[in-house]
């Protein structure tokens, strides 16, 4: 799309210290971005998916390298780095309307007026389908709804890049398709950039871009990259027998279970 | 009058299903559900009801009438009627129904406890977020918040020369532990995914504190709250004792050295009454103000 890198995480490495013990979780991880692009990062459990995300988001500090948003290098958190997490993280004493609404009071303060932060509000809850439940508190929705409205105070932010830790690895089947069905729609609508991590490979190829495949840790680094040549919009009933699709999804899943089984990082 | 007789003569199949239509239909909505909201106070209120009979059955028939002993209710009831049937008179001096005293010991729970919750609370939330706090300062509550109450109050007599004040300090030194040690653990416990939240959306620390740290920890805070007003209610009563004047504490004292132990027996039903209210009162302004904040 874009000539220019929008993202880049360039040669970044991330260490804990744990007391004495220094753990090196990520290694060496090089990656750029276009605006606009929908990333996938797949990989076995514990190779550090969420740490790379943090990363990106700024919770967790870069050991060593740099994470370079929009020529800027992160340092520390931001609502342009919009994450949602896979618990939803909704704050369970305000309703849905409200958890939207102090995302949009914090991001757009002095920028809109309150009538306009309200409109603001109510339009990315109707993005998601939401606005019937706007008035409910969080325990009184579904895991689904849930997501969907952290995605619409995710969304709400504006955010340059949109941060999704399995997004939908709590949900049913059905429940997934459908917030897949939204998110793309979301996507084409709005073009955000997206990076999504996920344990689901039909999920990655549906909706990516690009998948990222990282190798078992410990000091993981990126494995392999595919790149999905569906066009879009994609339907999932029409793509899945295509050559494409295919192609893709065996070489996801050959890198998963052939070249880097889970066996070492699962014992 | 020709009813009983018609239905003595015919077929007894005829009669009946004019007897069980009304009772099918069902009864109206209201009717209903006051029946259910009745039955479930019943529930609640006959057993304990039930169980107090008793006891005081068992309680007068193993008294007695040994002189100077634990009076029987029978006794008590003769005894100390007026102060049953009368919690309002007041005849100067400390000489005054039970309402007068239970009002003064709660207007001094009031005032200690309001300031326990506050610095309590305030504590609880320093030595919850800063790690530097916890190390230096817990310790030495765990410590002081073993001290017994009555041991305070010579203390505070030392330091604060009258009464009044003590037994306010009394009150507050002794609400104050589980306040603070419950609203450090509150924020200690607020999840990660809520202060990512926070920082994701760079809310500065008054944000944080408002929209986040507070919510999250109010359920903890009432916990708190809760074992410390009952704590400060034991605390009044005991420090009253020492120091006179009016008060439920002191007319226990007055009436154990003037030898009216049915007085007393009044006295504590009071006591236990008034606690059993505070309990309850701080349980549910927990209840209201932390509404689904639990349950996420
Ligand atoms: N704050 C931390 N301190 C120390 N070690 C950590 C920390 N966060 C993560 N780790 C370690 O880093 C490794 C990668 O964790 P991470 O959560 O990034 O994995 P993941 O790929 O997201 O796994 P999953 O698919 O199960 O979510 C793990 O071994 C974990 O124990
Ligand atoms: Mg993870």
């Amino acid at each position: 799309m874009s000539s220019r890198a929008y993202l880049s995480i360039e040669n970044l490495g991330v260490t804990f210290n744990a007391g004495q013990r220094a753990s090196e979780v990520l290694k060496g991880v090089d990656l750029t971005v276009d605006q606009g692009e929908f990333i996938s990062i797949i990989g076995h459990s514990g190779c550090g998916k969420s740490t790379l995300l943090n990363v990106v988001a700024g919770l967790v500090p870069v050991s060593h390298g740099a994470v370079i948003l929009d020529k800027r290098a992160v340092d520390g958190p931001g609502p342009d780095r919009a994450v949602v997490f896979q618990n939803h993280s909704l704050l369970p004493w305000l309703t849905v309307y409200e958890n939207v609404r102090l995302a949009v009071d914090k991001v757009f303060r002095g920028r809109k007026s309150r009538p306009e932060r309200h409109a603001w509000t109510l339009h990315n809850l109707a993005l998601v389908q939401m606005t019937h439940a706007k008035d409910k508190k969080p325990h009184e929705i579904s895991g689904g709804m849930k997501q969907r409205v952290g995605l619409a105070r995710a969304l709400a932010m504006e955010p340059k890049v949109l941060l999704l830790d399995e997004p939908f690895g709590a949900l049913d089947a059905l429940t997934r398709a459908n917030l897949q069905d939204s998110v793309m729609e979301i996507h084409a609508k709005l073009r955000n950039t997206v990076l999504m991590i996920t344990h689901d490979v039909d999920e990655a190829v549906l909706l990516s871009d690009r998948i990222v495949m990282m190798t078992n840790g410990p000091a993981a680094e990126i494995g392999d990259i595919v790149r999905v040549e569906l066009p879009r919009p994609r339907r999932r009933i029409e793509v899945d027998a295509t050559p494409a699709y295919i192609a893709a999804r065996h070489a996801v899943i050959e890198f998963l279970y052939a070249r880097h089984t889970g066996l070492h990082a699962a014992a | 009058m020709s009813l009983p007789a018609y239905s003595e003569s015919a077929a007894a199949p005829v009669p009946k299903p004019a007897e069980v239509l009304p009772l099918r239909r069902k009864p109206p909505r209201f009717a209903r559900r006051a029946a259910a909201i009745l039955s479930g106070v019943a529930a609640q209120v006959l057993p304990p009801l039930v169980t107090l009979g008793v006891i005081l059955l068992l309680w007068q028939g193993l008294s007695g009438d040994a002189a100077g002993g634990l009076p029987a209710p029978a006794t008590i009831w003769l005894e100390s009627r007026e102060l049953i049937m009368d919690p309002f008179f007041d005849r100067g001096g400390v000489d005054k129904g039970l309402f007068w005293h239970a009002l003064t010991s709660l207007q001094r729970v009031a005032i200690g406890f309001s300031f326990s919750a506050v610095v309590g609370v305030a504590l609880g939330v320093l030595v919850g977020s800063s790690r530097f706090a916890h190390r230096s300062l817990d310790p030495i509550f765990q410590v002081l918040r073993t001290v017994p109450p009555l041991a305070w109050l010579p203390i505070s007599l030392a330091a604060l020369h009258e009464a009044n004040p003590s037994a306010l300090f009394v009150i507050f030194i002794t609400a104050i532990w589980p306040i603070v040690i419950n609203t450090a653990v509150g924020v200690r416990n607020i999840p990660q995914d809520y202060v990512n939240v926070g920082r994701v959306l760079r809310l500065s620390p008054p944000e944080y504190f408002v929209t986040i740290l507070l919510p999250a920890a109010t359920p903890y805070i009432f916990t708190g709250l809760r074992i410390g007003v009952g704590m400060s209610w034991l605390a009044i009563v005991a420090s009253e004792m020492l120091l006179g004047g009016v008060g439920v504490g002191f007319f226990i004292w007055d009436q154990y050295n003037a030898s009216r132990i049915s007085d007393i027996v009044v006295a504590l039903v009071w006591v236990g009454l008034v606690g059993f209210a505070l309990d309850r009162l701080v349980a549910l302004a927990g209840r209201i103000v932390s509404r689904g904040a639990s349950a996420s």
